[in-house]
């Protein structure tokens, strides 16, 4: 029956064409063409997914999932309620905008302490727009509890968490205390799809809203002010994008003239 | 802040001796410390690391710090980063270099926090912007889609996790002198919560990925495991190593240890061969320095077509068992 807090990302969909996001000068980001949706980043289902294994198998079990946006997309960012979890808190201020890994993590550890009671906390490995990987690290330093990243696999019971963390080649199994804070990478496997069930509960749902001061932020370690590291700039790397298609009237005929091709450039 | 000074790696130990990236960094580091005018320095943390220091003196280090204790033979990211806070405070250095290894991915975010400093994570690049002599950080964002460059102008030390193969080791120097000092790990027993119990290696049959001078991969679009296997035969026959993008992985197809990707494996082959892989940010994060990609993909649209410098647009169901029998036919 443990207590779990999921941080979750609404973020544009990372599996749209690379070539439907443009570079923002300005703005120092990247920004999707009209018509990528938003989705929860990736490896935060992962994390709602963590949770909700341990739900399965343990009674009485509580999911809170905790997100700091804005623009939320309430389809999209009710997705982990309509997966399973039982509540949702959006943290939503113009202080926490131009944060950094900083900036977040504080803000999602002082939600977190308003929560209150917990014995573990799941964030995916990294968001999957800026790719930084800290945030898990961040929440647990600044709630003075052990962390842990990429996991693949949670266990508690009767206070102990079971971790298999992945390394190059395997992975370790480590074992803790809770209170803790797991990351949770994709080897952990695909989430579940929401079903209709879920779908119709979470719609009767509503999520509680949490602004800088409902949480008692200090507003100087909060979005950009908050921030230690400094974006100076963002580019695409060059493609050169030469392709030679090797066609024929048959799919077959075009498999035999791509080895063809291949042994002519030296290349088997 | 402003008495921080010289270039800190974080090296690691592997089979009793430097590790390749660790080598990389003081190769790299060097550079950097020489442009700044201030020390290269290496921190060594572990069980049975203290004979490695001359290693890295020898590579490259004016200065080799070495907390040798037998509570530290495995990783655990309490114990670690407690002992790394006690190097760092002790030494005081502008810059922290580390390798992108499993246990920095855990240890460097924390020990950041730790230090009240930011680090950037898997970087490509490292440089000294010339008016500021701040370290500017290389890393990619958005699935690699993107590259951002980062400074940490409000605090010290500017942290940074380096790609593998990033940077350049120099010769190895016997004669080069170099100062080793001892640091006692400190470690409060009663305060450390985690412990490694298994480290569980699996053994991949064939050519390991990071060894393969031909890769053949496969993607979503094989639809199956028994898809997979219709790669082994070209494997087998250009004597390459089978790779995945991740969702072939993540639906259970193939071992999640095979994986090519910003979150996986980052190879660099002479030949890639991606099948039914639609090349997506993620995946070409882990495959783009392969000197020859070559795609087989139903879709003409395939992000994976801009990368590549041969294609063949067409189902891999028909395309592939007539590729691998005229490759066998050419290479016998």
């Amino acid at each position: 029956m443990p207590n779990m807090i999921v941080c979750v990302k609404q973020i544009a969909d990372p599996e749209a064409p690379p070539t439907s996001f443009k570079i923002d000068e300005a703005a120092k980001t990247m920004v999707p063409a009209q018509g990528v949706s938003q989705v929860v980043s990736p490896f935060d289902e992962q994390a709602v997914e963590a949770a909700l294994k341990i739900k399965d198998a343990q009674a009485n079990s509580k999911i809170t999932v905790i997100s700091l946006g804005k623009n939320f997309v309430m389809d999209v960012i009710k997705k982990p309620l309509s997966m399973g979890a039982d509540e949702l808190i959006l943290l939503q201020d113009p202080a926490f905008d131009g944060g950094d890994s900083h900036s977040t993590a504080y803000a999602l550890a002082m939600a977190i302490k308003k929560v209150g009671q917990f014995d573990l906390i799941f964030c995916g490995r990294q968001a999957a727009d800026w790719d930084a990987g800290q945030v898990g690290a961040g929440i647990a330093e600044i709630l003075g509890i052990p962390s842990i990243t990429p996991a693949k696999k949670v266990d508690i019971k009767d206070g102990k968490v079971t971790i298999e963390r992945v390394i190059t080649d395997g992975y370790e199994v480590v074992e803790c205390t809770a209170p803790m804070l797991i990351s949770v990478s994709n080897e952990l496997g695909e989430p579940r799809y929401p079903k209709l069930k879920g779908i119709m509960a979470a719609a009767k749902k509503q999520p509680v809203n949490w602004k800088a001061a409902d949480i008692g932020a200090d507003a100087s370690k909060c979005g950009a002010a908050g921030a230690k590291a400094k974006l100076m700039k963002i580019f695409q790397p060059v493609k050169e994008g030469k392709c030679e298609i090797i066609s024929a009237d048959t799919p077959e005929e075009a498999g035999a003239a791509l080895a063809v091709k291949l042994r002519e450039a030296r290349l088997i | 802040m402003a008495d921080n000074k010289g270039v800190l790696i974080f090296g690691e130990v592997i089979d009793g001796k430097l590790a390749a990236s660790t080598l990389e960094l003081l190769g790299g580091g060097r550079g950097l410390a020489d442009t700044l005018g201030e020390p290269l320095m290496l921190a060594l943390v572990g069980s049975g690391v203290g004979a490695c220091a001359k290693e890295g003196i020898a590579y490259g280090a004016d200065k080799a710090f070495v907390v040798d204790d037998a509570a530290l033979k495995d990783y655990t990211n309490d114990a670690y980063v407690s002992v790394l806070e006690k190097v760092v405070k002790q030494v005081t250095p502008n810059i922290l270099l580390m390798g992108m290894s499993p246990i920095v991915r855990d240890l460097a975010p924390r020990l950041a926090f730790r230090l009240g400093t930011a680090v950037s994570m898997d970087c490509l690049k490292l440089e000294i912007d010339p008016a500021s002599k701040l370290l500017l950080m290389t890393r990619p964002v958005f699935g690699g889609n993107a590259r951002g460059v980062y400074v940490c102008e409000k605090a010290k030390p500017q942290m940074a996790a380096v790609r593998a193969k990033v940077m350049d080791p120099k010769p190895k120097n016997d004669s080069k002198a170099g100062e080793v000092v001892n640091i006692a790990a400190g470690l409060d027993a009663s305060k450390l919560k985690m412990k490694n119990v298994a480290t569980k290696k699996e053994q991949v049959a064939g050519i390991k990925l990071e060894d393969a001078d031909v890769i053949i991969s496969g993607g979503r679009g094989l639809a199956s495991a028994e898809g997979f296997k219709l790669l082994q035969p070209l494997a087998t026959a250009l004597k390459a190593a089978v790779g995945a993008s991740r969702p072939p992985c993540d639906n259970g197809w193939v071992s999640p240890s095979i994986q090519i990707g910003l979150t996986g494996k980052i190879v660099s082959p002479s030949l890639y061969i991606a099948v039914a892989i639609s090349g997506s940010s993620q995946h070409m994060a882990g495959c783009s320095g392969s000197k020859n990609i070559i795609a087989i993909n139903k879709d003409p649209e395939a992000n994976i077509f801009k990368e590549a410098r041969f294609g063949v647009v067409g189902d891999f169901n028909k395309v592939l068992p007539a590729f691998t029998s005229k490759v066998k036919e050419l290479v016998k």
